[in-house]
């Protein structure tokens, strides 16, 4: 697809529609990627105009749903980064097995492949009846698909690769249920998990938890968001908790640096001061 | 002469020879940034700026989210992300969908650079097995900038500037042989 011409005035002006008549503040999102995520919808739709495009976002409540379900990424993997879940395999959740509760937040969960990975992580340390994974994203309907713990069969393979890559020896297939073309994973994974509506912009600290995830949604966030969102992760996590970015993101720029501890190698800080 | 303030080759298959033969014979006082796009399989990352910063004395370096582009310095994609150019000059990283199976897609490089450089921008395409870079070129010319793309019958896989041939006009079409002494002639004394 070529880009269409949107211009930078229009992208503004839709930014402030969203804020004023929805509560929904993406003025902190980075522009090139926030603006081809909106001409890929627009072309998507083949919308006349963008006049009508912004009478459409502001007037239909179904089509602004639709928009944010759109303009966010929700690519996602089971088991993305295998190193990543090695670690945390091998040295951070056997840390966390010392605790009496495991409390874990996946921010911008999307539709969940990541909730489940950890799942089958703690099943297989034993330590999954002793936790609880919050999943959250501002998009409603992504969580409506992550709680179901469907995904494609074709992935399965590709996904199963990776669960050994990470560390895994049990047979990945007997973790779901082959339904038509999808996948369904066993409802025992889901069971610790709770979905919920979050949105790092504009919504505050809701719990304590020893391990946060967020992985390649700072990548979305100007400098000043990723600030706050990392003073909130903060906020959030306990003393020595865990917090995992992807492998492109850092806390390196941010304040909080000053009281984690990088695990060498790793895309994962340890709060110690 | 041709207004040069940023540089963005797009390679895929049968692209790393011609980098590795360009890099070399490229001055070192460089008056624009380099950004390099080229295929290449999911986690082999630090690997191409490696291999690439061992045949050049500019600044070789993985292009880091929100970092700001600067002249003399090459900046290479890493795999399984998609680079944008932002209006302040600044890197960002996505991790949206694949476009012509590829992230990192030398289309979203392109189109992007093209509205932040406008005509200040030149891009160059090499060999390559996919469509990947012609829509980005379409938004290049359009904004003003220079399509620079290798000679089809010089590239090891001639698909990919074969197509950007066909669908977009090309400014210039060169021989492997020929680029590094191009890319210098667009450098400000």
């Amino acid at each position: 697809m070529e880009t269409q011409l949107i211009s930078n005035e229009q992208i503004e002006g839709l930014l402030t529609d969203l804020l004023e008549n929805y509560g929904y503040d993406f003025t902190g999102y980075s522009r090139a990627s926030l603006k081809r995520r909106v001409t890929r919808l627009y072309g998507l739709d083949k919308i006349p105009g963008f006049s009508e495009f912004r009478y459409k976002i502001l007037n239909d409540g179904f089509y602004f749903k639709r928009f944010v379900e759109q303009i966010t990424v929700n690519v996602t993997e089971m088991f993305r980064d295998p190193v990543f879940f090695k670690s945390l395999r091998e040295e951070v959740l056997p840390r966390l097995g010392t605790y009496p509760f495991i409390r874990i937040w996946i921010a911008g969960c999307s539709t969940g492949e990541e909730a489940y990975s950890i799942s089958i992580l703690l099943k297989e340390l034993n330590l999954l009846n002793k936790s609880l994974i919050y999943a959250t994203d501002l998009n409603p309907a992504v969580l409506e698909k992550a709680s179901l713990g469907m995904f494609p069969l074709s992935y399965m393979k590709q996904y199963s690769e990776n669960y050994i890559s990470a560390g895994g020896s049990q047979d990945f297939s007997t973790y779901y249920t082959a339904k038509y073309s999808l996948a369904k994973f066993d409802d025992e994974l889901r069971s610790k998990m709770i979905f919920s509506t979050h949105n790092l912009v504009s919504d505050h600290s809701f719990n304590e938890f020893q391990l946060i995830l967020c992985r390649n949604v700072l990548i979305y966030f100007d400098r000043d968001l990723q600030y706050k969102v990392l003073e909130l992760f903060d906020d959030s996590l306990e003393e020595l908790g865990y917090l995992a970015l992807g492998t492109k993101e850092t806390i390196d720029f941010s304040r909080i640096v000053k009281k984690y501890k990088r695990l060498p190698g790793d895309k994962i800080w340890r709060k110690v001061g | 002469m041709v207004k040069c303030e940023a540089l963005i080759i797009g390679g895929s298959a049968g692209s790393l020879d011609v980098l590795l033969k360009m890099l070399p014979a490229i001055d070192t006082q460089l008056s624009f940034p380099i950004l390099i796009v080229v295929h290449r399989k999911t986690g082999s990352d630090s690997l191409l700026p490696e291999l690439l910063s061992g045949r050049t004395r500019l600044r070789v370096k993985e292009a880091e989210e929100k970092e700001k582009v600067v002249p003399g310095t090459i900046y290479i994609a890493p795999s399984d992300y998609h680079l944008l150019i932002e209006l302040d000059h600044t890197i960002s990283l996505d991790y949206s969908e694949k476009i012509n199976f590829s992230r990192p897609a030398i289309d979203a490089t392109f189109q992007t650079g093209a509205e932040v450089y406008k005509d200040g921008l030149v891009c160059l395409l090499l060999s390559g097995s996919n469509a990947d870079g012609v829509n980005g070129l379409k938004t290049v010319k359009r904004y003003g900038g220079k399509v620079i793309i290798q000679t089809p019958e010089n590239a090891q896989v001639p698909f990919m500037p074969a197509q950007a041939k066909l669908h977009v006009e090309p400014d210039f079409i060169l021989n492997a042989e020929d680029m590094a002494e191009f890319v210098n002639l667009l450098s400000k004394p």
